[in-house]
């Protein structure tokens, strides 16, 4: 869910194409945008406190074989939700699982950790090399 | 009468609205700002409306600059205007900032700290000359320079102290907090609800407040132990489903702020801290609540209240700019009727007072 959640709706809708179809399904509720509230701690590992809001979208379906789905994921996109609610159902279905796992979240997840490891790389060129004035000469 | 004066202006104000449509597009001659412009490069803007308008939606905080012509604190009360409009689905876990996807980590403590000193995208060390160069349109620059990223631990400053006995421990709790979106503000209000009008408080005004205990005004010795900036995960709790799931991540920047502390009957000389945390990259907000947090703790560590950044009910009444704007702003609103009062009153007073001294 984490990696439907970080994806946006055009990169799960590339990857649903390289996917097999996705079962039929019917909307239990949303997709909405609403709300939850992010929490911190105090000094970081103390008592929780509220930081402020987020957006939020959820949606739940129930596919044609009965298995249901839930998805909440950050913003406002309401067709990234729908189908992460799909594919928390269609995920359920071992039938379906290990080729929607290879098609959609595997690529999905290893090109967010790309960027998460670019991210690293840059953040890793900044960190400071401290030298001595006795290595300078 | 005063209803008389204030009906009439219809026309005025769909025409002054007009006009403003009109400037807030500028010369039709440039191009248009779009919501992706601002989101990109009015990035740490963005980010200001999102902390003090409560609310992280990069979408809806570009869309609120745009519409405030820039006016941030006119963007913020859009967002805040906007966020009453959605229903609440429920709150987050407490983000783990220690498990930060850090882009910038510095210390002002220790040098040579686990994980090390990462500078990231900072204006520090900039010579805040202008740069005629980015009034030219140009190439995009190359991109940032890459280094090999070791998976090093970067464990907190607090945490370290901490391991000596040093750092005052914060309470382990895990007690619902207080909402001041849910219920008023009443004193003494809490460290939770304290940071929770901290965090989306104004910076200009925690900045100053902040500034004030450093010259003097509250008695601060403030080290920065921490600064850390990057991506934590935002998980939660759906009731239909019963478990913890990922909902997706967001910038924060966490500052903590390394106070002495004397000691007091109860407590062996140590560190206390002060924290700072802010949606987005806000490093002055951040360090600005720090320091602001830690005056507000003068109550409960002994300490004796004699500056303005010690008084609760002065910050926390005063912090929240949306707050603030309602109320000044609205003395421009017609008080004839009032003021017509008022000008009877010193008319009188007037001729009272000549009178008195003619006689």
């Amino acid at each position: 869910m984490g990696v439907l959640a970080r994806a946006s709706a055009a990169e799960i809708a590339e990857r649903l194409g390289q996917a097999p179809p996705l079962p039929q399904h019917q909307r239990l509720r949303g997709p909405e945008t609403g709300l939850a509230m992010v929490r911190g701690r105090q000094g970081g590992d103390g008592a929780p406190f509220n930081l402020g809001e987020m957006t939020v979208t959820r949606c739940s379906v129930r596919l044609a074989d009965g298995l249901v789905g839930h998805a909440y994921v950050a913003g406002r996109d309401k067709q990234q939700a729908e189908w992460a609610a799909v594919l928390d159902a269609a995920l359920q279905n071992p039938a379906l699982r290990p080729a929607l796992l290879e098609a959609v979240i595997e690529p999905l997840a290893t090109a967010q950790a790309e960027r998460a490891q670019r991210d690293a790389r840059k953040a890793a060129a900044t960190r400071v090399q401290f030298f001595t004035m006795a290595t300078m000469r | 009468m005063a209803y008389v004066a204030v009906k009439g202006g219809e026309q005025a104000i769909e025409n002054a609205h007009a006009w403003l449509a009109e400037v807030r597009r500028g010369d039709p001659a440039v191009p248009e700002l779009s919501l992706a412009q601002i989101e990109q490069q009015m990035s740490l803007a963005v980010d200001r409306v999102m902390a003090e308008g409560s609310c992280y939606d990069r979408g809806l905080a570009a869309l609120a600059v745009k519409q405030a012509r820039g006016d941030l604190i006119e963007a913020a009360f859009l967002l805040r205007a906007y966020r009453t409009t959605l229903p609440r689905f429920g709150a987050s876990l407490p983000v783990d900032t220690g498990a930060m996807r850090v882009r910038r980590r510095i210390s002002a403590t220790y040098k040579d700290l686990p994980g090390g000193q990462v500078l990231g995208p900072t204006f520090d060390y900039t010579h805040r000359l202008l740069d005629f160069a980015l009034a030219a349109e140009g190439e995009p620059p190359p991109p940032a320079p890459e280094a090999p990223a070791e998976e090093t631990a970067m464990p907190r400053v607090t945490g370290i102290l901490a391991q000596e006995g040093l750092m005052a421990p914060e309470a382990q709790s895990d007690a619902e907090p207080g909402d001041l979106t849910r219920q008023p503000l009443a004193f003494p209000a809490d460290r939770s609800l304290r940071l929770q009008a901290l965090a989306r408080g104004d910076e200009g005004f925690l900045l100053a407040l902040g500034y004030s205990t450093q010259r003097g005004y509250g008695n601060a010795h403030p080290f920065v132990g921490e600064i850390r900036m990057g991506e934590v995960s935002v998980e939660l709790v759906p009731p239909e489903l019963g478990f913890p799931i990922e909902i997706g991540e967001i910038t924060v920047t966490e500052c903590q702020m390394v106070n002495q502390f004397a000691g007091s009957k109860t407590e062996p000389p140590q560190f206390t801290r002060g924290y700072g945390l802010v949606f987005g990259q806000g490093e002055r907000k951040a360090m600005a609540m720090a320091l602001v947090d830690r005056s507000l703790r003068s109550a409960e560590l002994g300490e004796e209240a004699t500056a303005p950044a010690q008084q609760q009910e002065f910050v926390l009444y005063h912090c929240d700019n949306v707050e603030a704007t309602g109320f000044v702003e609205h003395l421009k609103l017609p008080h004839y009727v009032d003021f017509q009062s008022e000008l009877e009153k010193v008319r009188q007073m007037r001729a009272t007072a000549m009178r008195e001294a003619a006689e």
